[in-house]
């Protein structure tokens, strides 16, 4: 009996011994996460000031800041954002709603599982040879933005096929039933219903571009640029200018890395508050999507 | 609609109502305009979901075009014997494996750090967290995929360096060990909530079965769980191998940039992306040798990681089990 008794606290002691290293494990992530947010706050606060965010890089490091690159960053997010959501959006309609079984319909997801799987510096190379000599595109914000798209038309496919899988068989019976068209079905109900699922997919894609810089440099990105590309609304008719489609332009992981990549400790300090900036920017982001997530799972109840 | 093929008759029973009144004329018309639109419609998110095709189409014709005038230069044999690779140089020399060696250590360094850790992780909170922890700690640790791999990058240079410095006397500033190391930290929530959401999908009848053969739970974690979820594990281990092996900033930033044949982790190297990156922010003419040396190396890591997927796509229908 003794032996027995013996057996069993061995075993759980096992489990205990275990549940500690399992607690040490998963701690390792979340202490260096917060590692890495101390650090950039203890190296960079000191630089993080308006003055900053409306300057342009310089070689002086105080005098340096990040206007032309978060500007960079936002207009290419708008060719992405554009590009890949509609994209991918119809891409994921199609699959889940109208493909058939056939070989074609493996084909694309197949294809879409591998893509995913490549590195994003591919996708550089690739938009460096097709859309920057080939299609003569040139080494533009429109590059960089159809690049980036190219890089999360997975990410918003997958999370579209997703939310619509999450709709009951029930919601599309019924609309049938009232004589509607495939695409009356699609558009008034499973479109609207999937809406959360599907932010949450476009907003933690778009988080994962904004901090892309490999693809970007790769097509030719600039490091130093001190000037703005053309405003979209002009003082002139007729008023509206697409031209900074056109423009070259940097991209705050850009400046960062260039800043980085110096000797000089000052600049360190420069790069410190620029990833301050990125990061800031990237988990509000996915803060957003977790929340849209949890009051979606919480509001809809099928 | 692949499961549900009845939702086509209502469309069919309302065409055959139509034709029965005699003054449906205008409505007939009507329904043929509605089916013409929905063909279009059809047809125009067809072309979205094609579009990925051409993607991949765009990937692999680019790299086999520009590669191609690549080995037109250098022989494919000199590309994968040669040990020097100095594309740039006056002189140069095209051999893949200093930047093949690169790759393969960072990867390794990641990988020891990412599989076990990110597989105790997936243990613990598949089978021994409470619900609420697992709930807080899975978000948590995802952020860490979230931030941007530049900002992993300064990280390992400006923190695990100097760290790593300490414990290993005479350890250079930039080596492939912090990188690795920050990089197998990255990719931990990768191993660690795709293996756990297998792990989870094994049924509760297999634990029961375990516990009741008198198994306490790490006994049934390792010994019934984690092989009944190897499927879904070892699709994680692959997509974390293939992350580390595209990784490029942390390793462009903290590893240095010089090619160096070595296997020890130590000692600074360039990876294949590395490479590429540094190529890339200097300004190399189009169609010059340097500049089809990039996609050379490009395509040897698009060899390198479609090897992994296939891999991995093997390896998950070997140990599928089907419940």
């Amino acid at each position: 009996m003794s032996d027995f008794k013996r057996i069993i606290a061995k075993r759980k002691r096992q489990d205990l011994v275990f549940n500690l290293i399992g607690i040490l494990c998963t701690l390792v992530g979340i202490v260096t996460l917060g590692a890495l947010l101390v650090d950039l706050i203890a190296d960079g606060i000191a630089r993080l000031d308006p003055s900053f965010l409306t300057s342009f890089p310089s070689r002086f490091a105080e005098r340096a800041g990040i206007l032309s690159s978060w500007v960079g960053t936002l207009l290419i997010m708008i060719v992405t954002a554009f590009t890949a959501v509609p994209l991918g959006v119809a891409a994921g309609v199609y699959l889940e709603e109208y493909a058939g079984k056939n070989w074609l319909t493996n084909l694309i997801e197949i294809n879409i599982a591998n893509l995913a799987g490549v590195p994003s510096i591919i996708y550089g190379l690739m938009a460096l040879g097709l859309l920057v000599y080939k299609f003569r595109l040139g080494q533009s914000v429109l590059t960089g933005g159809l690049t980036l798209a190219f890089l999360i038309l997975p990410i918003v496919i997958v999370a579209t096929r997703e939310a619509l899988r999450t709709i009951p068989q029930g919601i599309r019976e019924s609309a049938y039933a009232l004589g509607s068209t495939k695409w009356q079905v699609v558009r008034h109900h499973l479109l609207p219903y999937s809406v959360g699922g599907t932010m949450t997919g476009i907003i933690i894609a778009l988080s994962r571009a904004i901090g892309e810089t490999a693809p970007l440099i790769t097509i030719g990105a600039l490091t130093f640029i001190a000037f703005l590309p053309p405003p979209p609304i002009q003082a002139s008719p007729p008023f509206l200018s697409a031209d900074w489609v056109w423009s070259p332009f940097s991209v705050l992981p850009i400046q960062m890395f260039n800043w980085v990549s110096r000797p000089d400790q000052e600049f360190v300090v420069n790069a410190a508050a620029a990833g301050l900036v990125l990061i800031i920017v990237t988990l509000s982001l996915n803060a957003v999507a977790i929340i849209i997530r949890y009051r979606v799972r919480k509001r809809i109840k099928w | 609609m692949k499961d549900l093929p009845m939702i086509e008759q209502p469309a069919a029973l309302a065409a055959d109502i139509s034709v029965q009144p005699p003054a449906a004329g205008a409505s007939a018309r009507a329904r043929r305009l509605s089916r013409v639109k929905e063909r279009i419609i059809e047809s125009i998110l067809l072309l979205a979901a094609l579009s990925s095709v051409a993607i991949t189409l765009g990937i692999v014709g680019i790299l086999i075009y520009e590669s191609s005038s690549f080995f037109a230069h250098v022989s494919l044999g000199t590309f994968l014997t040669d040990t020097l690779w100095t594309p740039l140089f006056a002189s140069p020399r095209f051999g893949i494996m200093p930047l093949i060696a690169g790759t393969l250590v960072t990867t390794a360094v990641a990988l020891a750090v990412a599989l076990p850790i990110g597989t105790i992780v997936a243990i613990y909170l598949s089978e021994f967290a409470p619900s609420v922890v697992r709930e807080v700690l899975k978000p948590a640790l995802e952020l860490l995929s979230a931030v941007p791999t530049v900002v992993y990058g300064y990280f390992a240079l400006q923190f695990m360096s100097p760290l790593l410095q300490k414990l290993i006397p005479g350890l250079p500033t930039f080596n492939m060990l912090s990188a690795g190391t920050v990089m197998g930290i990255m990719i931990i929530p990768y191993v660690s909530s795709l293996s756990e959401d297998a792990m989870r999908a094994v049924p509760m009848a297999l634990r029961e079965g375990a516990y009741a053969l008198g198994a306490n739970r790490i006994i049934t974690a390792l010994k019934v769980v984690y092989p009944s979820a190897l499927s879904g594990i070892v699709a994680s281990y692959i997509l974390a191998i293939s992350r580390a092996i595209g990784e490029t900033m942390i390793v462009a930033i903290a590893a240095g940039m010089q090619p160096n044949l070595t296997f020890d982790p130590r000692e600074p190297a360039a990876t294949i992306t590395a490479f590429i990156v540094q190529v890339s922010l200097g300004d190399l003419p189009h169609g010059s040798i340097g500049y089809q040396s990039i996609f050379a190396a490009g395509i040897t890591l698009f060899v390198m990681t479609l090897a992994f997927n296939i891999l991995g796509y093997i390896l998950r229908k070997r140990f599928r089990e089907a419940y």
